[in-house]
This record gives C-alpha cells, structure tokens and sequence, in this order.
C-alpha cells in the first residue's frame, strides 16, 4: 500500500442498497430482464419446482387448487424420499432435499429477522463457473447459510451455491451428512476446481475459524486469507472471482470471551462467550436481528493470466490481497453508510 | 498383441470363473488356465467350458512350474478379495491376497513367456475419510493409510505389483481400481448387506456410495486382457447413490446405530454370519467413497453400461428382493389422501 485509499462515502451503489429489487432488475442488462415478484406472493418457491407434474383439475375454485396442489407436493415428495427416486451428484449434492426441505426454513430468517438486502446481485454470472469469497463473521456460519440462500432466491437464475467447507464440519455427525447434501464440500483444491469446471457456482471464506470466531472488538478486520488456494483455483479453471462484502453477521452472536477449556473438551476452535450465551442457556442462542447487507463486487477476471499462472506465487499473493482489499473497502463504505446496527 | 495362453487366479469366484469362462469361448485364445484352491461349482465348471482347471494354491511355488510349464503369456490376476471364506476367514484372506501376489509375482518374473499381468485391484486403496476430496483421481493417495483389513492388504498388492513393474519393464501391468460390485448373481459383503431386511447404518452418517455392475467388471478385465492398455486405472459406475437412498430403492428399513456400538455390531453380524465387514469397511460406511473414471474412458476406452443407480435397481430386480416397505402401498396411500383431499373440498 504505497498511498492511503478514499473511501468514498457515498459510492455509485448508495440508491442500491434501499432498492434491492429494483437495482437487481435494472442491472441487468443484457438477456432477459427477469420478471421481479411481487413481494406479497405467498411463497412460490417450494410449488414452482413441481408444477410440471402436477395434474391441474379444470373448474376447481381458486382456493382449492392452492391448497390442493401443496398437499400433492407435499406427497409427491414424501414418496420421492420413502422410495429413494431423487438425485444425488458425487459430491452428495441433494437438490431435491436441499429445496423442499433445508432452504424453506431459512427464509422467515432472511426476510424478517435479518431482511438482508442484496446489491450488485447482476455481478454474479447467470451460467458457468463463478468463485464467491466473502468475509467471514458472527460465531455460527450464519452468513454462509443466507449468502447461499440469497444467490438461490434473489438471483434471476436461482442458482445453487456451492460452499467450501472446513473439515471439522464433515467430522462432525448429522452436521457433516446435511453439510453434503446441501451441496457443500471440503474446501480443498481438487474439489474446488472439480466444481468450477463443471460450471457450478462456488463459495469460499477463506479466512476460516480466524474470521468467524474472532472477538466483536475486531469485528470487520479482515483476517488473513489462507495461502491463497482459492485464488490458484481460479486461475487454474479461469473463472472470475466475485469478491463479497457482508454487512450485520458480526452483530448477530457479539463474542466477547472464550472458553477455552470447553473448546478444547469438545474439539471446538473455540467456545463463544456472548452478552446473552452461555448464561441464558438456549435464549442466548437465539442470534440478534441486526440488518444486513451483502453486496457482490464487480467479478475480478481470471483467464487473463495465462495457462500456467497459478504457478506463479507472486501473481497468486496479489490477486488474493486485491481481492481481500475489495472487500475491506466495500466493508467500510457499507458501514459508514449504515446508521443503525438493527435499523440499517 | 492378442494373448495365446491365459491364466487366471481365483476362478473359481464369481469374477474369475466367468472371465475364464469369456476366455474360453474366445477362438484366439488357444489356452485357458483357470487356477484356485478349491474347484469351481458345478454350474460354473459347465460355462467355463474347454478352460482348464489347476487345483493349485498361489502361495505355493508350484504356481511358477505351471506359468513356465504352460508357456503362459497373460496372468490376470483376479483373486484379491474382499469376501474371507468364512468367520475365520480373514487371515487365511489376507494371506491369500499378500503372499499369494508376491508369489505369483515371483512366478512370473521368472518366466520369460509372460508378456501381460492384469491385477484386479480395489479402490480401497484410497482410504476413507472426512478429509480426503470428495472425488479420487489415480494419483491421489489415502490421507490415513488404511491400517488393516482389505484395504491394506490392497495397498501391499499394488506396491509388490509396482515392484514386478519396475523389475520386469517388458510386461505391460494394468491394475485397475474397482468400486463395490453389485449385480444379479455375484456375490459380496455389499450385496449381503443390502439384502438385510433392517439395514443398520452409522447414526449421523451417509455415505456416498459408487457401485460397479459384474458385467461391466467382467467386460472391463476382458479388455484389459486382449488390450495393450498398461497403467492405472479407477473402474466405477457412473453417478452417485447416497447409502440411505440406496436402501430406500430396495425396499429396506434402516437401522441408524451410534458409531460408538458399530463394533459391536459387527461382530454381532459376522457372528451370526449375515455379514462380515471388516474395520476398513465400516469406515467406508461413514463416508463412502466416489472414484473419478476420466481416464477409463478417455485412455481405457471403455465406458460403464450400467450406472451406479441402474447397476443397484437391477441387483435389486434380480434378486427379487422382497421390498420391506412395498412402492404399490405408499402409491395408493399417496392416491388415498389426495381423494379425501378431494371430496373435502
């Protein structure tokens, strides 16, 4: 860093953030423009996946149909489960269990607790392969679950996103099983790049445990970010890298102090003290609605570099720093434009 | 180059028996050895037609008098197994596979006839782990390596096969790297398991699971045999069923157990002789095991007729498994509800 950098504090975006879905539509400019769902629609998301095997009745009442077609779906895919008739890809990828079952639940928590806004959804590629690396915060990988649950409901595409995981998370039952079908897989390499070359969109927090679990009094400090494995990925598969600012998962669980006796009884990376766990038992658990923001960046291209970059240690220390800083400015313009911790 | 005198290990198996059986209907093979310990079936005998029967055990140094003796130009050595005889089998098993190898391996370094060894190896050899990627490539190795059971035994077979290589590089050496077989009528721990009318399984646990239909492991040995194909290569199905949806398509109830009484669990089963799974196995039940095939049908040339979903719902017609939880009644029940959803209107 040869100057200091101005951080402008009403940037380009600053109409985006209010109007998500608005910037969203306008933003996209070539292909179709999507059409934008009118906000009080009662949750089409669960009934659009089967409507094509759904036999519609003539002259039901409109009620009826509602109702009806839900229950059907609902059997329908209660037999699709007794029956083991789905799809699973080798990374143990369960569309069908990860759609109807994982991602519903999640919605109440984005909408209405957390009412996360999107900006610069239209910088994240409609098809091919694409790299997401986002900051990493808020003690429980909360914001993972809702970047991937933004990216599936706001994007015009509804893509899955695919999230590298830590191995402690495939250790660890039930947690490891559910972590696979949701579509995650072990962050490392050949994994990574298995994904990108088949065209699937990717997620990464490469700062790791140091990120998520360090203490509120750093919160929106970057971490160090890993040795850079990401950004070698990329270069090797030549997809872009979309950095991802986070704004509001550090509020959710304020960790102030650690257990470590605790941590290292369970195998923890660390045990949270927040103002409200452990001393309020499972309330404590309950996380605080803050307001969040999660703005995708302009993709950072990659296929530009040549065949054999990622052999290159310098070329791979400075894509993963301009990608690091990104998202620390992107952090802090979000952060001065936000007024309320909980309001926005 | 077309091979004249074939042998091959454990035929009197269900791999080995019909490979020589494929061998024997082959016109250009002028001779077929088919070499185990203890004779084939009466029904196996009969296919395996004009092949000719050793009686002979491969930890034996007879083996390399019959090699010489016979002028055998292609081993295929497809006794390494998983499957041990019988509830005290699993030494006898491991000195099969180990000592068995290095003794064939002696036999045919000695020989100047043999030109081509077919090891039927296991993808095993990559252990199982929540650490390791999700898909194997060939020159990936285990995280752990595997410290006992199948899975060792394995890994000490390619390494004295690596050895024959390096000491006899005139012989062209394929190894290849199956998944779990399932078909019909062969016969393995799996497809024991799979059989069970209440299948236990690790609680908190699926395992991702790539099957290997018989016929397509038997095409795939035969290639290899009249190929000039040497190398290392991954044998699986394709696609991926989840160890959970694979007993849900069969019909069966799962039984989740703790990891902490899987041990138990098994020796109750290799007790009561239903299944017996060594340690190596039931790890492979905790996070299975999906193999990349890139280089069987890029260089091998040869591509699976059966994936891993159609390769299981046919063991599963073919052994006219009875479903626990019949389909016919969970349609009707489907149909059921939604009529009374119907007239509740």
């Amino acid at each position: 860093m040869a100057e200091a950098r101005v951080i402008p504090l009403h940037g380009a975006d600053r109409e985006g953030p209010r109007r998500r879905r608005a910037a969203g539509a306008a933003g996209q400019a070539p292909g179709p423009v999507p059409v934008p769902e009118p906000p009080s629609a009662p949750d089409p998301e669960p009934v659009r996946e089967l409507e094509a095997e759904v036999e519609v009745e003539q002259g039901l009442e409109q009620e009826g149909t509602g109702w009806e077609r839900r229950l059907a779906d609902l059997l329908a895919f209660a037999r699709r489960r007794i029956q083991g008739d789905y799809e699973v890809d080798e990374f143990g990828f369960d569309p069908d269990l990860t759609d109807n079952v994982l991602m519903p639940p999640l919605r109440p928590l984005y909408e209405k607790w957390f009412r996360v806004e999107t900006i610069g959804m239209h910088n994240v590629p409609g098809e091919g392969g694409a790299l997401i690396v986002a900051n990493h915060s808020g003690t429980l990988p909360l914001d993972a679950t809702m970047t991937a649950f933004a990216v599936r409901a706001d994007h015009p595409k509804r893509r899955h996103l695919r999230m590298l995981g830590a191995d402690l998370v495939f250790r660890t039952p039930v947690l490891g099983a559910l972590a696979r079908k949701s579509g995650q897989t072990l962050a490392c390499n050949p994994d990574a790049e298995r994904l990108l070359r088949s065209g699937e969109l990717v997620g990464v927090w490469p700062e790791g445990f140091k990120g998520i679990g360090k203490p509120f009094k750093d919160r929106y400090k970057l971490q160090r970010f890993g040795r850079g494995g990401f950004v070698s990925a990329a270069l090797n598969t030549g997809v872009p890298i979309i950095p991802c600012s986070i704004v509001g998962a550090e509020e959710i669980y304020p960790k102030i102090g650690d257990i470590k006796a605790l941590a290292r009884l369970f195998g923890f990376p660390y045990f949270p003290v927040t103002p409200f766990f452990p001393f309020l038992g499972p309330l404590g658990a309950i996380p605080l609605p803050s307001k969040w923001y999660i703005e995708f960046g302009e993709p950072i291209r990659t296929d530009v570099y040549g065949e054999h970059a990622a052999d290159d240690p310098m070329l791979v220390f400075n894509l993963t720093d301009q990608v690091r800083e990104t998202i620390q400015q992107t952090l802090y313009r979000l952060l001065t434009q936000r007024r309320n911790v909980f309001l926005g | 180059m077309a091979p004249k005198v074939v042998l091959v290990t454990g035929c009197s198996r269900y791999l080995g028996g019909h490979l020589a059986a494929r061998f024997a209907a082959n016109p250009d093979i002028e001779r077929v050895l088919g070499v185990d310990t203890e004779p084939p079936s009466r029904d196996l005998a009969r296919r395996m037609g004009r092949a000719e029967f050793v009686r002979a055990d491969i930890r034996n140094p007879l083996i390399a008098k019959v090699i010489a003796t016979a002028h055998v130009d292609t081993v295929v050595h497809a006794s390494v197994t998983a499957n041990p005889a019988g509830p005290a089998g699993r030494t006898v098993m491991k000195e099969m596979n180990v000592i068995g190898t290095m003794q064939l391996l002696a036999a045919c370094q000695k020989s100047p006839h043999v030109r081509k060894l077919v090891v039927k190896s296991t993808s095993a050899v990559y252990g199982s782990s929540s650490r390791d990627p999700a898909v194997f490539t060939e020159e990936m190795g285990p995280k752990d390596l595997p410290s006992s059971g199948y899975a060792k035994d394995a890994v000490e077979v390619e390494g004295y096969v690596r050895g024959f290589a390096r000491r006899r590089p005139d012989v062209d050496v394929t190894a290849l790297r199956f998944t779990n077989f399932i078909g019909p009528r062969i016969d393995t721990v799996l497809t024991r398991y799979f059989a069970l009318p209440v299948v236990p399984t690790v609680m908190g646990y699926d395992a991702r699971v790539q099957l290997l239909h018989s016929e397509d492991a038997l095409a795939v040995l035969e290639r290899a045999t009249l190929h000039d194909l040497p190398g290392v290569y991954n044998v699986g199905g394709d696609g991926v069923l989840m160890l959970s949806q694979a007993i849900r398509r069969a019909g069966r109830v799962s039984l989740p157990v703790p990891s902490a009484a899987v041990p138990a669990m098994g020796r109750l089963f290799r007790g009561a002789r239903l299944v017996d799974f060594s340690p190596d196995q039931m790890r492979f039940l905790n996070w299975g095991r999906v193999v990349d095939t890139t280089l069987l049908k890029r260089e091998f040339g040869f591509t699976p007729r059966w994936t891993t979903q159609q390769a299981f719902d046919d063991y599963v017609s073919g052994r006219a498994l009875r479903p626990v939880i019949d389909p016919g009644l969970v349609a009707s029940v489907e149909r059921g509800v939604l009529d009374l959803a119907a007239r509740f209107r």
